[in-house]
């Protein structure tokens, strides 16, 4: 689950790692009292920061420095309720709901610090660059030797001497080794008590007066671990995410909306990939994601054909269920009670395998309905990209 | 022969008493395996479907002779319970269980170390060898006896692979789902080089898919170790960047992890890589060229 910047550095400052002052608005007047009250204590100047689930959000227009309580409440006025474009937006861009007023800082470096899982070890390993400001895939390509990675080892913790390693060779004054230290060792209890998935803060600056910031800070939490995180799931921001995607989530069923026509259900991940894939391979282009899961019940395969059906893209629909958990009557019973309870008028190709196909098959006889049954996922395809129309 | 398992497995099922936990225990049992009890803690003493329940891993361990478990427990408990049977020392451990928190993982793998145990999984279909035993999830009737090994990150892409020799009249040695979990405790390499060793498997099928950098590392090893013919298929080659298809693995992240790099990768080292998923089945009948007569029944 992505969380904003402002969440972030909320659950941050919990934990002891500083941050800049700021404020959350929501209208230009709350940025004005924001701004007020920021410069009214020492701030030299304010920036005005887009709140959205994308990075690159300064490239695009949405982050500004102001000088005045004037310029930033004008600032705010132009970045509340913009599209905002980044390179990882897609070309709509996302409508700015929420602007973060933060105090501007005299900037000494800007060095980048992150935490993520290593999969090849099965560890927690906390990277730094002194490259701060940029992404830290573009450092990695340029120069692998520019990153500085200690593993973390999970029954130990991030100890003091490794933050101390990492601080030397980022090259700090030594005036910044125990802020840094510290800082550091407060980011890891942090990322580790929230089960998070991905800490960075990029940048993480020193100043001309001698303290350490997290200037952004970007967090991702892992999904599977929110049941036992009940305040952090209250700080989903559906309004960022997909409709449909949201509506699928209520059910347990993964969905990711994508730009073609031919809609798919599939069960299991890896297969719900291959029959995206196949779908292009016949010159069709797939409307969704959808893996309706193993253990999936009647009730939920009505769901999922519900919302496959909400997308007005969709032309056709492939069902392709390989059944090892998710038995096929199981799964045949759902998709006659949702054809008939939606009155679907759209071609729906079914191609069926595994536990209890028979018994599938015979329900999808039984039903009246007019189905394309299909041999083999090839024939599937065919089939269903015929069906929406030919290849696009 | 067989990777793993074999008619000498004697089953024990963490979590028989759950509706998953019985469907499957059942599927097991008519399949062949020994299945040769549960643990649900709290109901040890009693019996369910026939099959004495106990408290403790080390309990059935010690009372049934079992040397496999297999894992049906929802996630919160989930990653506890592979802690247990690790403890109590049972040599394979299958987790069938999806969604366990990746922090629960880290642990297991730390608690893992230096012990003997194979964990198979977690959110993985389980092992199959035809004829032999079955654990998990995987639907039997697809499977025919024979002498090609599979591993999949994918369960159900593992069953297409299996139909896809069945229906050639090619037979499977084992099949393995080893997970789509970002932390999983048997990878590609490990099953390689069983299935590589195994004098019995005559030929390896790699089904992989987008996220992290596992299928690059097999590529190296066959590239360097394995003998036999290895078959690859990459899914997600549509999949859009930053998106997590379903699977808690499947992630392609900083532009890393792409099908496409995998399949160079595979290539590279000299696998044939199947160009789409209904192709598996033919794509290996053509790299063993004229030996996939003898492996036709």
């Amino acid at each position: 689950m992505k969380i904003h910047e402002y969440q972030a550095k909320t659950i941050l400052s919990k934990y002891g790692v500083a941050v800049p002052r700021g404020e959350m608005v929501t209208t230009r007047e709350e940025a004005e009292a924001a701004a007020k009250n920021l410069m009214s204590s020492g701030a030299k100047g304010v920036v005005v920061k887009a709140q959205i689930h994308a990075g690159g959000r300064g490239k695009g227009g949405g982050v500004k420095i102001a000088k005045s309580v004037e310029e930033a409440v004008q600032l705010a006025g132009k970045i509340l309720g913009m599209q905002l474009v980044t390179h990882q937006t897609g070309p709509e861009g996302k409508k700015v709901q929420r602007l973060l007023i933060e105090e501007t800082l005299p900037i000494a470096r800007e060095l980048y610090l992150g935490i993520v899982l290593d999969r090849a070890v099965s560890r927690p390993v906390f990277m730094a660059s002194a490259a701060g400001g940029m992404e830290i895939e573009e450092v990695a390509a340029r120069d692998p030797n520019a990153i500085i990675k200690e593993y973390v080892d999970p029954a130990i913790g991030f100890e003091p001497f490794q933050a101390r390693k990492v601080a030397f060779r980022l090259g700090l004054a030594p005036e910044f080794i125990n802020p840094a230290v510290k800082f550091m060792q407060a980011l890891y209890k942090a990322y580790e008590d929230t089960d998070a998935s991905l800490f960075e803060i990029n940048p993480f600056i020193t100043t001309t007066d001698g303290r350490v910031f997290a200037l952004d800070a970007k967090v991702n939490i892992d999904d599977n671990a929110l049941y036992r995180h009940k305040d952090l799931s209250e700080l989903r921001d559906i309004s960022e995410e997909d409709a449909l995607e949201v509506e699928a989530s209520k059910y347990g069923l993964n969905y990711i909306k994508l730009d073609g026509n031919v809609g798919c259900m599939v069960n299991g991940a890896g297969l719900a990939m291959a029959t995206m894939d196949i779908i292009k391979f016949a010159g069709g282009m797939p409307a969704n994601f959808l893996d309706v899961g193993g253990g999936a019940s009647s009730d939920q395969v009505t769901h999922a054909f519900e919302i496959l059906l909400m997308d007005k893209n969709v032309k056709a629909v492939l069902i392709n269920i390989f059944g090892g958990i998710l038995r096929v009557d199981t799964l045949a019973n759902g998709v006659v009670e949702a054809a008939n309870k939606t009155h679907i008028q759209l071609p729906i190709v079914l191609r069926l395998e595994g536990t209890n196909v028979e018994q599938g098959r015979e329900i999808l006889k039984r039903s009246g309905l007019n189905f394309i049954v299909a041999e083999t996922m090839k024939d599937a395809a065919e089939k269903v990209v015929a069906a929406a129309g030919g290849r696009s | 022969m067989s990777i793993l398992v074999n008619e000498k497995t004697r089953l024990v099922v963490q979590g028989l008493t759950g509706r998953e936990g019985t469907f499957h225990a059942k599927a097991s049992a008519d399949y062949g395996t020994k299945v040769v009890g549960g643990v649900t803690p709290g109901k040890g003493g009693s019996t369910h479907e026939g099959w004495p329940i106990f408290n403790t891993v080390g309990e059935a361990m010690e009372k049934t002779g079992a040397n496999a478990t297999v894992i049906f427990v929802p996630p919160p408990f989930a990653a506890d319970a592979i802690m247990e049977a690790v403890d109590a020392g049972m040599p394979l451990i299958v987790c069938i269980t999806e969604g366990i928190p990746t922090r629960d993982m880290v642990k297991v793998w730390r608690f893992m170390e230096g012990r003997n145990s194979r964990l198979i999984g977690p959110n993985c279909p389980g092992i199959l060898s035809p004829g032999k035993c079955k654990i998990g999830i995987m639907p039997a009737r697809i499977f025919l006896p024979g002498r090609v090994g599979i591993v999949s990150r994918s369960g159900t892409l593992t069953y297409e692979a299996v139909y896809q020799l069945t229906v050639r009249g090619i037979g499977q040695s084992t099949a393995i789902g080893i997970g789509g979990d970002p932390i999983i405790g048997t990878n590609f390499i490990d099953t390689l080089k069983l299935f590589n060793e195994d004098p019995e498997t005559d030929a390896i099928i790699l089904s992989g898919e987008i996220g992290g950098n596992a299928e690059e590392i097999a590529a190296e090893y066959v590239k360097q170790h394995v003998k036999k013919p290895v078959v690859g298929f990459i899914a997600g080659q549509t999949a859009p960047p930053g998106r997590r298809m379903g699977h808690a693995g499947a992630i392609i992240s900083g532009g890393k992890g792409t099908a496409a790099e995998k399949i160079k990768a595979l290539e590279a080292a000299g696998i044939r890589v199947a160009s789409s998923p209904a192709a598996i089945g033919e794509t290996l009948v053509q790299a063993l060229g004229a030996k996939a007569a003898k492996l036709r029944r």
